[in-house]
């Protein structure tokens, strides 16, 4: 199998800091029109500080010169193919980042007066009411700053909703194969986890949670499709067990990209779900966000919502604060709005023909890689599956080959590798998640290339153990990077 | 279909490798009962050109900052923002890649970030930073849980002059492990918190006292001194900075005996864009790294001994630790942290200093001009680029007629604080000429 990593002349650089020239000029500010006002005179020497110890020194194109070298240190999904389950990785359109950067959205100031931001309330309004006809949920806020922001937003609210009725609920049940944020984001919010394993099951049954669920728990937390690529098939059973009992459904809504157009959520029992705009909706990952978290609610959490919400009056859109029972805010100001700014002009360009389309191209795009891999690779579960497939290193570990080491070897195959080692429950888990915007040819040339190290796991093991070789570096020493911790440059 | 490359072609091959007859019967795995019947109610795609075409419309129903003359601060300022930033942020390298989990593929991002931290802990003298936040308010929040989790203890004792925006964030994320929250008073006279207000205000069950400097009102707050009470108490104190270009002429917060220094970043280099995405920064002492929230990026070798740079102390991150991680923060604002020190690296330590010496001149010639036309300050701390200063009228009257004029002339205060009726908040910075500011005081006379 040929490698399409290839050489390239990859140029070394140091740090910032060791590129500084004391007195090195960049882009210094503009030239003063007004008369110079004296620091120490205004503010007095005590409130002044001393020269910022080690601040860099650089010429402009010096400057530039670092953070280009270092780009090309970056594989961007624009640079190949990036199947990192649970992620989304699909394509982000050029022309949103053209609109978000629109000094109509751009250089807006988020207190000024409501008549002079029309736009961007009205593109608001209009992103809220298309999340809610996907998921099929009354209200939405926008004002979560990520998918892990959404959750603890999302179960303040329950938590609220308790507590407003006189009987403030405890727990919250969370099957194993659930995302760290989930009980993270229950912790925060007050609750205590009750735990679900699935057992291998890969869906989960009304049984298991009949088996928790008590009148002191707010409800289910349930990723749906779960983090093993599956449909929860049981849900709308479950969400009858949940609510018999009084409690609510929150459903972590990361995959929605493999039901978008297929299965309103508020249709199967979900009374609230938070949505990654950084995953379904194409916004960039920005090498670690800044992503975009909105939550959707039924009626009955919809007093709760977070402050201020958008309200539209004769035409006129304004920020209603008069929100008796809101939970407050999650952060200031209204959200990532240049994030929803990319998200809405993905959601005008497809269509909502268009989004079903791209949620069947996805299904169809895991679903060929799981056929075509798994004689090679153990499945995890071998049913048909939504928008990822999960795999493992048990054929390989015979070899003495892990799935680190398929991962690494695949980089030098000129991949980015899939989610490893995640969900937890399946050992060694190695979630591929090729989304709908990839070519049919792609997928072949990595489903070859993954038969190939499974070819060298057993012929030449040690290949995998060195890779990668073709990177600028080799693997990395994490134990030493915890050991002996360095956080920062020093001079 | 746009980004969906499939022929009907490719179709058929999918659908014959997975044994299916039909896109149809391979969704069949969800239950009937549950499939939506209809098509989605959204508008039909356009194309490209067109939904430029519908952009451009919805956003020129916006008028922005540079139409208008604004001297809106308040959390979210309006700088200049050179070139270069935009030039980089948007290398798709950058951009299109996710949190850096696979170092080998991702050392641009770490070792950028990894500058960032240092960056962070040079502007506030403190000995480590994470790697970002969501914004200011969602970091001083942080900081409280970060705070309880260091001391013990549950109270949380918020300066009254701290973003109001910022408690309400505070008391929301408070709600589920326990509110213990109260609040300290700002002087009338001088618009600062005052000590003997900190000092009755905090117990042996304060686990931390947040302040922020310059403080919502713009004043200056005595960090050293507030240091020095709150700590008598074995409290933390924690500071938050909203105007970050500040830490170019102002002590150190380190300096200052600052435990915790968290707050917005949004100054360097990210766009105003109604509000987001801005950048919560946070830096604090060695000893409380293990209580830190958020990711950090760490230097190590690799396997032949080069310098390279990887995520580390991940045990205390929610992938590991579930629910007894220190935050269930996992994407952040990477993105917004690169712009900054892009920003920041383009102006050097000479150019930071300049760029805040000239935002405390122009709000000075604007404090001054105000006076001259009979609104003064209402507040006798120093301020750096911003001020609270009393007017004639009511204040939403007085806005109204800056409008017609094309200014925003700045945040009416009686919203966040009955108290100060008649009083507005007004910033300067470099993008207001000296002609706007006449323009302003004029009007107001
Ligand atoms: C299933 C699932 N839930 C929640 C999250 C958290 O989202 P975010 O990283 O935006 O906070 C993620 C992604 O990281 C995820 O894959």
């Amino acid at each position: 199998m040929e490698s399409n990593g290839t050489k390239g002349l990859v140029l070394d650089e140091p740090l910032i800091f060791e590129k500084s020239s004391p007195g090195r000029v960049g882009i210094g500010p503009a030239h003063s029109d007004v008369p110079e006002s004296d620091p120490k005179k205004t503010l007095g020497q005590k409130f002044l500080r001393d020269d910022i110890e080690g601040f860099p020194d650089l010429s402009e194109m010096d400057a530039v010169r670092h953070y280009t070298r270092l780009s090309q240190w970056n594989f961007g999904l624009d640079s190949g193919f990036y199947p990192l389950g649970s992620c989304t990785m699909k394509y982000n359109p050029k022309i949103n980042e053209a609109a978000s950067r629109l000094p109509g959205f751009a250089q807006l100031h988020p207190y000024q007066p409501e008549d002079l931001s029309q736009g961007a309330l009205e593109l608001m309004h209009s992103l809220e009411a298309y999340l809610s006809e996907i998921t099929g949920l009354e209200a939405v806020t926008l004002q979560p700053s990520a998918g892990a922001h959404g959750e603890l937003c999302g179960l303040l609210m329950m938590a609220a909703y308790f507590k407003a009725k006189g009987k403030p609920r405890t727990k919250i049940i969370i099957p194993d194969t659930a995302h760290g944020t989930n009980p993270a984001s229950s912790h925060l919010a007050g609750f205590k986890v009750v735990p679900v394993k699935t057992e291998g099951k890969g869906a989960l049954t009304v049984e298991m949670v009949k088996a928790v669920m008590d009148e002191d728990t707010a409800g289910l937390m349930l990723t749906n499709p779960n983090t093993i690529g599956l449909f929860e098939k049981n849900i709308k059973e479950i969400a009858e067990v949940v609510h018999s009992k009084g409690g609510l459904m929150y459903c972590d809504g990361a995959n929605l990209n493999a039901i978008m157009g297929l299965v309103k959520l508020g249709d199967i029992g979900v009374d609230v779900v938070q949505l990654n705009l950084h995953k379904t909706f194409s916004t960039p990952h920005g090498g670690g966000g800044p992503g975009s978290g909105p939550v959707c609610v039924g009626k009955a959490l919809e007093p709760y919502l977070p402050c201020p919400r958008i309200k539209k009056e004769n035409g006129k859109f304004s920020l209603d604060f008069n929100r008796p029972k809101t939970i407050g805010r999650m952060k200031s100001f209204y959200g990532n709005f240049s994030i929803m700014v990319r998200a809405y002009s993905y959601i005008r360009r497809m269509g909502g023909v268009g989004l079903k389309r791209a949620t069947e191209a996805a299904i169809l795009n895991a679903n060929y890689i799981k056929e075509r891999l798994k004689g090679t690779y153990h499945l995890a579960f071998d049913e048909p599956c939504m928008h990822e497939a999960v795999f493992s290193d048990k054929f390989q570990e015979s070899c003495g080959v892990s799935t680190m080491d398929i991962a690494k070897r695949l980089i030098d195959y000129g991949y980015h590798p899939p989610t490893v080692y995640f969900p937890l429950v399946v050992h060694g888990a190695i979630m591929i998640e090729p989304t709908e915007t990839e070519t049919i040819d792609t997928l072949d040339r990595f489903i070859d290339v993954m038969k190939t190290i499974a070819e060298e796991a057993k012929t030449n093991p040690q290949i995998l153990k060195e890779a990668p070789t073709k990177t600028k570096i080799r693997r990395v020493d994490e134990t030493r990077a915890a050991r002996e911790p360095i956080l920062r440059w020093k001079k | 279909m746009p980004y969906i490359p499939h022929t009907a072609k490719d179709i058929e091959k999918i659908l014959k490798a997975v044994g299916a007859g039909s896109v149809e019967e391979l969704i069949s795995q969800l239950p009937a009962a549950s499939r939506l019947k209809g098509p989605l109610a959204i508008p039909d795609g356009l194309s490209e050109q067109e939904l430029l075409g519908h952009m451009k419309a919805l956003s020129s129903k916006n008028s922005t900052v540079e139409e208008y003359s604004s001297f809106l601060g308040a959390g979210a300022y309006n700088h200049y923002i050179p070139s270069v930033v935009d030039a980089i942020i948007s290398r798709s390298e950058f951009y299109t890649s996710y949190t850096p989990y696979q170092p080998e593929l991702s050392q641009g991002t770490l070792q950028a970030i990894f500058e960032y931290q240092t960056l962070v802990c040079q502007l506030t003298g403190m000995d480590v930073a994470n790697a970002s936040l969501y914004d200011g308010a969602t970091a001083v929040a942080e900081a409280c849980l970060m705070a309880k989790r260091i001391t013990n203890r549950e109270g949380i004792v918020l300066a009254n002059a701290l973003h109001p925006e910022y408690r309400e964030t505070v008391a929301t994320y408070l709600t589920g492990t326990g509110d213990h929250l109260s609040t300290i008073d700002y002087s009338a006279t001088t618009g600062a918190t005052s000590l003997d207000a900190i000092e009755s205000a905090i117990s042996d069950k304060t686990a931390c006292v947040v302040i922020q400097h310059p403080n919502f009102f713009g004043s200056l707050e005595d960090i050293e001194a507030i240091a020095g009470v709150v700590h008598k108490k074995k409290a933390l104190l924690v500071v938050a900075v909203t105007e970050a270009v500040s830490f170019g002429l102002l002590k150190s917060l380190g300096d200052c005996g600052c435990d915790i220094a968290v707050g917005e970043n949004q100054s360097f280099g990210n766009s105003l864009s109604y509000g987001g995405p801005y950048l919560g920064f946070m830096a604090t002492k060695t000893e409380f790294i293990r209580q830190m929230p958020g990711r950090l990026i760490g230097q190590t070798v690799d396997k032949e001994g080069r310098r390279a740079f990887c995520l580390t102390f991940a045990t205390r991150e929610q992938h590991i630790r579930r629910e007894k991680a220190t935050s269930n923060i996992c994407t952040n604002h990477g993105l917004c942290a690169l712009a900054a020190s892009v920003h920041m690296v383009s102006l050097g330590s000479g150019g930071l200093r300049k760029l805040a010496a000239l935002n405390l001149s122009k709000a000075e010639y604007l404090k001054k001009k105000l006076k001259e036309s009979g609104v003064e300050a209402a507040f006798t701390s120093p301020t750096f680029n911003e001020f609270t200063v009393k007017v004639k009228g009511s204040p939403d009257g007085v806005l109204k007629k800056l409008l017609e004029k094309k200014i925003i002339g700045g945040l009416n205060l009686e919203k966040y604080y009955p108290e100060l009726g008649n009083h507005l908040l007004i910033c300067a910075t470099e993008m207001n000429s000296k002609e706007e500011m006449d323009a302003l005081a004029a009007a107001l006379k």
